[in-house]
């Protein structure tokens, strides 16, 4: 019915509970964490008001002060003033703010009064707030600001939503405005100063937020985007500054310096009590920031974190890879008489899905442990202890989420690293980022220490050499971003100012939601990305078929059993398969480094997404096998594969070099299709996504064959 | 008149001036670090950089090359070193 739709937009400080309240309202799952700088893009979602009202609600990062400085900020003030593409100004703005430091929180919004659009004051975190002895006056907070709503929500309870639906009503049906600060007149003289040289030079008088911005940042952002022609700005705003200076102001703390002044006289005896606060956080911090135990205790975490993952996984993996073994043992009889389609289900789909999805338990343990971290308030104080290092490579604290968030994943990796102000440190934080081990890399480092290096050296060199692969990407990651910051892009020093927020208990349901969450993005991927290119795979290896194979062979050699025959003429196959004979076209490029032409096949088709490797080494050593090609009889093929030819012929091909070789290629190859995308999109370019790609590839060969070369001189 | 980055950990200071023309401290002053406000350096991260520090009733971490340029005034209004808890 009605011609557009009302949007709400959803602003305030980092990490007041915007997310959390923007799911409590429209039912979304947007992903939250206990530290600044979770949501890094705008999303919406619609939410019903009642009455019959409906608005698109607009969650948005947080920030702190409208005088954006990173891209993610820029993203804010762009959606408030209408100008990002594929977006309309907001009808209204619900500023959501902690109700634990109205003061600081208020800053934001008294900066957003200035915007003149309707607007409403949500106090979140009422919870914390009212344990803490803080009481609130909220009527007359909302008298002291014009009358606009003033709620009070504890959002992850779910207490106060309801107040917080009849507000936004209020504010989209009567429109309130906050009352803006009486300005001192000279500051107010230099804003005219400012609209009036804009309307001469450009037919449009801005808006007085936009002067404001001109006049109270050191960047040009806003003269740019009204296109105020360079050569005017100096001198006008030279003018208007020393107008503010004439007030008695610095110009460019002016700002903060009014704001906050009228500001402490609006909170007068509007808060009381609260007064023994911060308790939790001085005591944990006593020891996890410890001068020596704050290193050791995070050291012990990173490692415990791969450790636990690799053990706890252990007994549920290998019950889905006993379900996998059933499903083929009774599928196989049932297809016998059609041998192609019995190979199709049995060596292709349910080996390769299946060599995936066994993989699942390990996914929902990292994440456990990833989102209990976040949720904690431990990730701020991880940045803060790791800051030093980072800045030694010109990187900075900041830098840490999108890092360690890439051992998950290296695309959220890589969106947060909009949380940094400058491009260029931003540019060699994603550039380290897809170097982080991420979890698709984890079932191949698995399947080889579950296959050789556990029945060869014993569990517990299974695990050192699992959190060594995981640090295999963090050596070259460290050297990289050094010469990329020194060198390259000469980063200048960066300022690391994050707020270290409190410690909460980790929410069972926003952790249980994290770990579905992503188990249902792995199954789904099973279902789709895996299970189309299984089957590819699987055709390519199973086609063109030579019927008189069999009858060649046993001219050949009449003396064969008639299970040596088999097993010969299925070799045979699969090397005059399409597969077999590319394969064996490229494989001189990889014999350097150990790789027979079946690995080559995988390591090539693991190009588009790197887990594709375990499915097609799954199909590769198991077509032709039949219900026999359980897991035992996968590792044991392996175990027993063997050259053929050539001058390693009779060694065996998954040496211990070979097997180092291969999961050091993997950890270091850009093989993820997404992730080059993504970075393309976030350093707005293909330039830096095609070096990436091309260097990580590059030195991930070079290292296969370095390992390679070495450990078999050595073993 | 110390810097900041001076301050003993534990110890309060009163901000006598910043910097204006530079970005952290414009990040500093919307957070509400402003002149007159009292502060606290609660620590230093294990390897000696960066700061944990507390205004306002909250913790900010800032480098310690940003820190020597904030002058605060360790006035006999602030306590000088934070009262010995009484275990
Ligand atoms: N105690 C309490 N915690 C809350 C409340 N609302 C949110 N939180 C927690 O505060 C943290 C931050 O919540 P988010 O919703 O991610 O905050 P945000 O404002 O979206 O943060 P950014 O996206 O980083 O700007 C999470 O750990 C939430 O669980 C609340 O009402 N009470
Ligand atoms: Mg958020």
């Amino acid at each position: 019915m009605s011609a557009k739709e009302i949007t709400v937009a959803l602003v305030g400080n980092p990490n007041t509970g915007k997310s959390t309240l923007f799911n409590a309202l429209t039912g979304l799952r947007q992903k939250v964490g206990n530290y600044p700088g979770v949501t890094v893009a705008r999303k919406s979602g619609r939410c019903d008001c009642g009455d019959g009202l409906k608005v698109e609600l607009v969650d948005l990062p947080g920030l702190y002060s409208l005088a954006a400085a990173s891209p993610d900020e820029q993203v804010v003030t762009d959606v408030l003033l209408g100008s990002l593409e594929g977006s309309q100004q907001p009808d209204a703005i619900v500023v959501v703010l902690d109700a634990t430091n109205l003061l600081r929180n208020l800053f934001l919004a008294s900066q957003l009064a200035e915007l003149n659009l309707p607007l409403a004051l949500v106090l979140n975190q009422a919870d914390v707030a009212h344990e803490q002895g803080l009481k609130i006056d909220t009527q007359l907070l909302s008298q002291r600001l014009g009358g606009v709503p003033v709620v009070l929500s504890s959002a992850w309870k779910g207490e106060g939503i309801a107040s917080v639906r009849r507000a936004i009503a209020e504010v989209v049906n009567k429109k309130p405005k906050m009352s803006r600060l009486a300005w001192p007149a000279q500051v107010e003289s230099a804003l005219d100063v400012i609209v009036q040289a804009v309307k001469n030079d450009t037919g449009v008088a801005p808006s007085t937020a936009d002067a404001q911005r001109i006049l109270f940042s050191s960047n040009a952002h806003t003269s740019d985007r009204l296109g105020w022609s360079q050569a005017k700005r100096e001198p006008i705003i030279r003018q208007a500054r020393d107008q503010v200076r004439a007030a008695g102001y610095n110009p460019l703390a002016a700002e903060p310096l009014i704001h906050y002044a009228h500001l402490r006289k609006v909170l007068d005896g509007v808060t009381s009590g609260g007064a023994g606060k911060q308790g939790n956080a001085a005591a944990l911090d006593r020891v996890l920031l410890h001068r020596v135990m704050g290193p050791i205790l995070f050291t012990g975490i990173m490692l415990g974190l791969f450790a636990s993952v690799f053990w706890l996984a252990k007994f549920p993996m290998q019950w889905i890879q006993a379900g996998v073994d059933f499903l083929k043992a009774v599928v196989a009889p049932a297809l016998a008489g059609t041998p192609m389609l019995q190979s199709l289900v049995t060596d292709g789909i349910i080996a390769g899905v299946g060599a995936f999805l066994v993989f699942l338990p390990q996914i929902l343990i990292l994440f456990l442990f990833v989102s209990i971290l976040e949720d904690s308030g431990y990730m701020a104080r991880a940045a803060f202890i790791m800051d030093r290092l980072f800045s030694w490579c010109g990187l900075n604290g900041k830098s840490f989420v999108p890092l360690l968030s890439g051992f998950a994943c290296a695309i959220p990796g890589l969106l947060s690293t909009r949380t940094i102000e400058d491009p260029k440190a931003r540019l060699a934080t994603a550039f380290a980022v897809p170097f982080m081990s991420c979890s698709a890399r984890f079932p191949i480092y698995a399947l080889m220490c579950a296959a050789f290096i556990g029945p060869l050296y014993g569990p517990g060199w299974e695990s050192v050499v699992m959190v060594g692969m995981h640090c295999v990407g963090l050596i070259f990651a460290v050297p990289t971003a050094f010469v990329l910051t020194r060198f390259i892009l000469k980063v200048k020093p960066q300022p690391f100012v994050l707020e270290l927020p409190r410690y909460q208990m980790p929410k069972p349901r926003d952790v249980i939601w994290r770990m579905w969450q992503n188990a249902a993005e792995f199954i789904s991927k099973a279902g789709t990305v895996i299970f189309a290119i299984t089957i590819i795979i699987w055709a390519l290896c199973y086609f063109p078929r030579d019927a008189q194979m069999a009858e060649k062979i046993r001219a050949a050699e009449p003396a064969l059993s008639s299970h040596e025959l088999q097993a010969r003429t299925q070799a045979a196959m699969i090397e005059q398969s399409w597969m077999g004979r590319f394969g064996k076209a490229v494989q001189p490029v990889f014999d350097p480094c150990g790789f027979d032409w079946k690995i080559t096949v995988g390591v090539l088709a693991s190009f588009p997404a790197r887990e594709v490797i375990v499915s097609t080494l799954g199909v590769t050593y198991s077509i032709g096998k039949g219900a026999e090609a359980d897991s035992q009889h996968l590792r044991q093929a392996m175990q027993e594969a063997k050259w053929l030819n050539g001058p390693r012929t009779g060694t065996p091909i998954f040496s211990l070099a070979a097997v180092l070789a291969l999961m050091v290629f993997f950890a270091l190859c850009s093989q993820c299709g997404p992730t080059i995308a993504t970075l393309a999109q976030e350093t707005g370019g293909w330039k830096w996504a095609a070096a990436s790609f091309f260097y990580m590839t590059i030195l991930a060969w070079i290292m296969a064959v370095v390992v390679y070369q070495v450990v078999i001189r050595i073993v | 008149m110390t810097p900041l980055s001076q301050l003993l950990p534990g110890q309060y200071g009163k901000l006598a001036s910043l910097n204006p023309e530079r970005a952290v401290d414009q990040r500093l002053m919307a957070l509400g670090l402003l002149p007159g406000m009292v502060l606290k350096l609660v620590r230093r991260a294990p390897l000696g950089d960066p700061l944990a520090i507390e205004f306002g009733g909250q913790v900010v971490s800032l480098r310690l090359a940003e820190a020597e340029s904030l002058i605060v005034d360790v006035a006999a209004d602030c306590p000088v070193q934070r009262p010995k808890k009484s275990s």
